[in-house]
């Protein structure tokens, strides 16, 4: 035994264990958020527990087991004031209309009877408000005419709501895009006229000019108004469904409140699975609601996307150029080699130190200057002296910068100067044999650093907060109105959804699922863009093994 | 070779064509070369602007004050009178003197034309006291020799006829003008306080030996609006000796009564009935006398000028009993001659004092700081500041006044009230604090970088305890043991780590970690202890195998093996956390540690920073020392071998000290990226700037606070530069780890190319 330890055995378990340990630490986290966010997606069963309250009273509640614990609890009879443990459910009731909250604490002690008993044949409804009901259908009505009852109502219902989500689908987009496109194009020619009349240029013609369009564009607003009137109209006479609560209330829900219906507990195997995709779908294409705790995170991937792309605009030239002076202009010696190391420190500089250089900077002192310079009729409303796309994906560029040059650098280092040297040797100019022979060549390198820097541009938050980024935008950043991309606008994020969501939100526990789905949807990103750098890398790496043989 | 071939070669290697052919590419190319060269040293002066930026924003905190002598005007006079008061507006454009003879006069401070010549309502008594009311909103008690009191108010209103800003200044008589009685008597020294909806005065009368205190209810009348005084309740007390200032504090509760000798008697008031001495204490040394005392703005400290050139500053402190004493809080040295006049600014906690060698000198109390001084060549009686401390009014004996532009933004920053302790208003002892906001106009901001600075140590050194084993311990078993099949599987899986978006990190930590960690608290300390006990016994028990089974599972696989191993460890030691809580806490480590240990416990603390923070650094350590180790020369590896050392024995021994700058520079390169990292911080730590190293506390880091207060700090105030400068701090403290780790890797880089 002592020889073991003479030898360092023990070490060497130690040091293996902990490659195990933070491999497994890694791959439990991932399977952690994995898990629990695609469970979010999955029909819940639904369970009917009966209780029994500290009145001694039954109670009935329906609903679906997210959650378990253990409380201690201090029984006040107990002279030894001992503590005891008892599991404690978390049971999603919905209805939060009827009963004030979507959750509820229980503990298993009060359950009287069986434990998970089904509810039969319940019904989920999803409502654009207020969160689901859980409940027993019981008829259709329309104009106080019953439509269906028994039996029949499922199926009839489940047109009905397909019908809703058409009209609400074409409200929709008359609203946003439409009547959003109306709205903007107002909203341009107020400022128009604001600008005008600062220039003190805004004579009879001008005024003849603007009031021809806005009278145009208030008809074509009346019109779509009209639009959606009979849509609304056609919305509201889809009729309401009735349906039976547990503890013996009763609700009534309009047809057109209702997102998507189903039974869980009826539902086979494969519906469940097609139920899965289609959350999913629901997840990634839809608009948040209810303070950002349901719905989809379109917004958010919208923004994200869009910053992330102008990021990739700003950062590749700026990086690749200053790659290329470095190490093919640049003469050699200290200072260049100091270059370096501040180049590679600020990579190590914390991200939040960017925001406040980006709000400092870019927003009040850049931003600043271009409203007083071009927008002062717009004053005292800022256009650009305040955080917005524009600065939020300048300021990323700033923070990835050092990522790009990095990879470049090594790109450009890693080409045979052979090559370099056959290029001028045909007698091509300096810059033509970078432009020609050495750039192509580290293109796989450039894009290696490209794609790092959106990975690191997209997981990154903190500096986001201070520079543009918001918890609900009222517009995407890209819309149908040109120019298009709206640089000045606020936007919504995955990573700061997910601040957001987790730690500012009113209802934690009916947001909590989804956080987890967008923490996996950022992770799916980040990480199959850190793949394909990886990927490219190394093919980079094999290709030039082939060159240097 | 064919002459024409030949010619036409020489034609379009050498003719004018092929002359200009060049030129263009020359061109061209010199176009590029600029080209790179300027976009090149432009990104990388944009990449430096950053750390020049901060230091832009934050150099204007210590700038010296700028101060420039305005006009001066001749003040109207009648007779011999002194001058009470001057009323000067937000902007420092107009002023309004109240004279001793009941005079008030109003002064266009641009101008010097008088605005207002007026008398006020007190018929033909006398002014024989007054004092400040409340220095907030400028009220103010007149006592005449009547025995009554006369309350007036200063406020002025801003008109824009013509469009050009006017101010007119004014007195105004929230409770009529019809004087208050107290008495019969002339009132000789007089002190109020408005509170509430209450005042209370406390005054002298001539001859008299007693103190009276008069609390009255403001009652306001509801159909004309109209404020009238109401008597609550009164009292009074003997004087204690004859004594020249009366002073009441904020709240009504506390009254002094100073003599010139420096004795202050200090009563407690908060019931007019049952007036209490406090205690008497002596402020000055025997050959000193006072000779002025004023309120800092929020009327809570006392500022003693006395004959020497100190002006000192006391106020109240509570001791382990909760009772209240007087505490000679801090010494403003001046000069050496007596000081003549103390003022104070409204806004901020700063203060200007006249000595009779006619020096101005202007402090701030909190910063401890005299940011500007400066001599009048003439003689001067009085000096009094505007209310946002840009412009100062400097009185003469020769009815003169002499203004003065004072250009200072921050006179509550210095280096003593950013990193020292320092003695806040209403504290019991020094304190490092960091309260940037508050409501309260007189609040006196404390920005001491001291608890946010400890907050980053504490974060980064308690990630750093849980990331440095794992992260050493692992780079050396990857890189020096592993083969290389399973090295492609673990490597890459560590360093995914470093992509996970470290928001999700904070946000496991905040909402799942945290909880687990509270209801499993034993649990995780099981696991501190039980795993490494677990993984020694599991080897121990591995080599006493038989060798066929024991070769099942050659060395560089022994990570594989342990995977279930570590797993099962684990979850035992996690489910003993009921049993070890019943056995050794009670049944609950949490309330036991609470209850029975008085250790102060926060779910989001920093134990919970330190694993997921940790977590977080474990793949930039992991990365760098791992190459570090696997770049040691093989020779070297091979001759230990060779001699007989056994595997670890040849890593301790050669490869260890080959590598040790590499790891050295990953750990330095692990706690500056500890020392940024904010999401994680800003969402498990509780974010409570604590000076305080206990595990179970959470914490404020630089950063996190950043991300709080950035958003709501006024651009350019004293608060926006402050975080500027913190931002500053953060910045110096990771380029000096990532430069230290960056040198170190160079040596290294360039030793291993000798080798």
């Amino acid at each position: 035994m002592r020889d073991w330890f003479k030898q360092g055995e023990h070490w060497v378990w130690f040091s293996a264990a902990t490659v195990s340990i933070s491999f497994v630490l890694v791959i439990g986290l991932v399977l952690l958020i994995a898990v629990r966010g695609l469970v979010h997606f999955w029909p819940h069963s639904v369970y009917e527990i009966e209780l029994k309250n500290d009145q001694g009273k039954l109670e009935t509640l329906v609903g679906e087991i997210h959650d378990t614990q253990t409380k201690p609890i201090v029984d006040p009879q107990d002279p030894d004031m001992a503590v005891r443990k008892v599991p404690q459910w978390l049971v999603k009731v919905g209805n939060r209309d009827v009963y004030g909250t979507d959750f509820r604490w229980i503990n298993t002690d009060n359950i009287v009877g069986q434990e998970d008993r089904l509810a039969r044949d319940i019904t989920v409804l999803e409502r654009y408000e207020w969160g689901n009901v859980y409940g027993q259908l019981t008829k259709l009505t329309r104009d106080g005419e019953i439509l269906a009852e028994g039996d029949n109502v499922k199926n009839v219902l489940e047109d009905l709501v397909s019908t809703g989500q058409t009209l609400h689908d074409k409200i929709n987009t008359i609203e946003r895009v439409d009547i959003g496109g109306i709205n903007y194009r107002i909203e341009q020619l107020r400022l128009e006229e604001k600008r005008l009349r600062a220039e003190n240029a805004f004579d009879d013609e001008a005024r003849q000019a603007i009031e021809a369009e806005r009278a145009e564009l208030n008809k074509q607003f009346r019109d779509y108004q009209e639009k959606l009137a009979i849509l609304r109209d056609q919305a509201n006479g889809l009729g309401d469904v009735h349906l039976n609560l547990a503890g013996g209330h009763a609700i009534q829900v309009p047809i057109k409140h209702i997102v998507r219906m189903w039974q869980p507990n009826n539902m086979s195997n494969a519906d469940k699975v097609g139920f899965f995709f289609s959350s999913i779908g629901h997840f990634l294409t839809g608009e948040p609601r209810e303070a950002n705790t349901e719905g989809g995170v379109f917004p958010a991937i919208v923004g994200t996307v869009t910053m992330v792309m102008l990021m990739a605009i700003f950062v590749t030239p700026m990086g690749v150029i200053a790659a290329v002076y470095m190490s093919e202009y640049a003469r050699e010696g200290t200072l260049l080699r100091l270059v370096r190391i501040s180049i590679n420190n600020l990579a190590g500089v914390p991200s939040i130190v960017f925001g406040i250089f980006g709000l400092g900077f870019f927003v009040y002192i850049i931003g600043g200057s271009i409203d007083d310079l071009f927008y002062s009729y717009a004053q005292p409303s800022p256009t650009f002296g305040t955080p917005g796309l524009l600065w939020a994906s300048l300021t990323m560029a700033l923070l990835t910068l050092p990522v790009v040059i990095v990879s470049t650098q090594e790109g450009l280092s890693r080409i045979p100067s052979s090559l370099r040297e056959g290029g001028l040797a045909l007698g091509a100019t300096k810059s033509e044999t970078i432009m020609k022979i050495v750039l192509p060549m580290s293109m796989p390198a450039i894009m290696t650093g490209l794609i790092l820097a959106v990975a690191r541009a997209a997981g990154e938050v903190a500096p986001l907060m201070l520079v543009g980024v918001v918890k609900l935008a009222p517009e995407l950043p890209v819309d149908l109105n040109a120019p298009f991309v709206h640089l000045d606008r606020k936007f919504m994020h995955l990573g700061f959804h997910i601040y957001d969501v987790g730690f500012q939100s009113p209802n934690v526990e009916a947001s909590q699922p989804l956080v987890y789905a967008t923490s996996l949807l950022l992770i799916l990103i980040i990480v199959s863009l850190n793949l394909g750098a990886i990927t490219i890398r190394n093919k980079l790496r094999e290709k030039y093994k082939a060159l240097d043989n | 070779m064919d002459k024409s071939v030949q010619r036409k070669l020489d034609e379009a290697l050498d003719g004018p064509k092929f002359q200009r052919r060049i030129k263009r590419r020359n061109l061209v190319d010199l176009s590029w070369a600029s080209g790179f060269t300027v976009g090149g040293i432009a990104v990388i002066a944009s990449v430096l602007l950053i750390m020049f930026f901060l230091v832009y924003v934050v150099a204007p905190l210590f700038a010296p004050a700028d101060i420039e002598q305005g006009k001066t005007f001749d003040l109207q006079q009648s007779g011999q009178e002194q001058t009470l008061y001057y009323g000067v507006d937000e902007y420092a454009d107009s002023a309004l003197r109240i004279s001793d003879s009941g005079r008030v006069y109003g002064i266009d401070l641009s101008t010097g034309e008088k605005l207002r010549d007026e008398r006020l309502p007190i018929g033909d008594a006398r002014i024989t006291s007054f004092t400040r009311i409340s220095q907030g909103d400028q009220l103010m008690g007149i006592g005449l020799d009547n025995g009554s009191v006369l309350l007036v108010q200063y406020e002025y209103s801003v008109t824009y006829p013509d469009d050009v800003k006017t101010i007119t200044p004014k007195l105004t008589y929230p409770f009529g003008q019809t004087p208050l009685t107290l008495s019969e008597q002339p009132i000789t020294h007089l002190s109020a306080r408005k509170s509430g909806s209450q005042i209370t005065f406390a005054y002298q009368v001539d001859g008299a030996s007693q103190i009276y205190v008069k609390q009255y209810d403001m009652i306001e009348s509801m159909l004309t609006e109209e404020v009238t005084l109401d008597l609550y309740q009164q009292g009074q007390f003997a004087a204690p000796a004859p004594f020249k200032w009366l002073k009441m504090g904020i709240s009504m509760r506390n009254l002094y009564a100073l003599k010139q000798d420096g004795t202050i008697f200090y009563f407690d008031i908060r019931d007019p009935q049952q007036i209490k001495l406090v205690e008497t204490v002596n402020a000055l040394a025997p050959d000193q006398t006072l000779t002025a005392v004023q309120f800092l703005i929020g009327e809570y400290s006392l500022l003693l000028g006395n004959d020497q050139g100190q002006v000192a500053q006391w106020f109240p402190v509570r001791d382990q009993d909760n009772n209240y004493f007087l505490k000679k809080i801090r010494t403003f040295e001046v000069s050496d001659q007596p000081i003549q006049d103390i003022n104070v600014e409204l806004n901020r906690k700063n203060f200007a004092v006249l000595d009779a060698s006619n020096q101005v000198s202007m402090f701030n109390s909190t910063a401890h700081n005299n940011f500007a001084s400066f001599t009048l060549d003439q003689t001067v009686s009085q000096v009094h500041i505007s209310p946002r401390g840009d412009r100062l009014l400097i009185e003469t004996p020769a009815h003169q006044l002499v203004t003065f532009d004072v250009d200072n933004e921050h006179p509550e920053v210095s280096m003593s009230s950013l990193w020292g302790e320092v003695w806040y208003e209403g504290y019991d002892e020094p304190e490092y604090v960091w309260q940037s906001s508050s409501a309260s106009n007189d609040f006196e901001p404390k920005f001491s970088l001291m608890p946010l600075t400890f907050g980053t140590i504490k974060a980064a050194l308690y990630s750093m305890l849980f990331a440095v084993p794992l992260a050493v311990l692992g780079a050396i078993y990857t890189a020096f043991f592993m083969d290389a099949k399973t090295r492609q599987v673990i490597k890459p899986t560590i360093e995914l780590i470093e992509a996970l978006p470290t928001v999700i990190l904070g946000f496991l930590a905040g909402l799942w970690l945290a909880p687990y960690m509270e209801a499993h608290l034993a649990g995780f300390f099981s696991i501190i202890f039980l795993v490494p006990i677990g993984i020694l016994l599991f080897g121990y028990l591995w080599s006493r195998l038989p060798e066929p089974v024991r070769l099942l599972v050659p060395t560089s696989k022994r990570a594989v093996l342990m995977l279930p191993v570590v797993v099962i460890i684990g979850f035992v030691a996690l489910s003993l956390s009921g049993p070890l809580e019943h056995l050794l806490f009670d049944g609950d480590m949490r309330h036991w540690l609470t209850d029975s240990a008085g250790i102060d416990f926060d779910q989001r603390n920093a134990m919970v920073i330190g694993f997921a923070m940790g977590f977080a650094l474990i793949p930039t350590i992991f990365s760098v020392a791992e190459d570090a180790i696997y770049n040691v020369p093989s020779y070297l590896v091979n001759g230990s071998l060779a001699l007989g050392a056994s595997g670890w024995q040849t890593m301790v021994g050669v490869v260890l000290p080959t590598a040790s700058p590499g790891i050295f520079s990953a750990i330095m390169l692990g706690f500056g990226r500890g020392i940024g990292e904010t999401m994680i911080v800003l969402m498990a730590s509780g974010n409570t700037p604590l000076m305080d190293a206990n595990l179970f506390e959470g914490m404020r880091t630089l950063s996190a606070n950043l991300a709080v207060e950035m958003p709501e700090a006024a651009l350019d105030s004293t608060h926006y530069r402050v975080l500027f400068l913190s931002g500053l701090v953060l910045f110096i403290f990771t380029f000096i780890f990532n430069t230290l780790a960056e040198v170190v890797r160079e040596r290294m880089r360039r030793k291993y190319g000798s080798l």
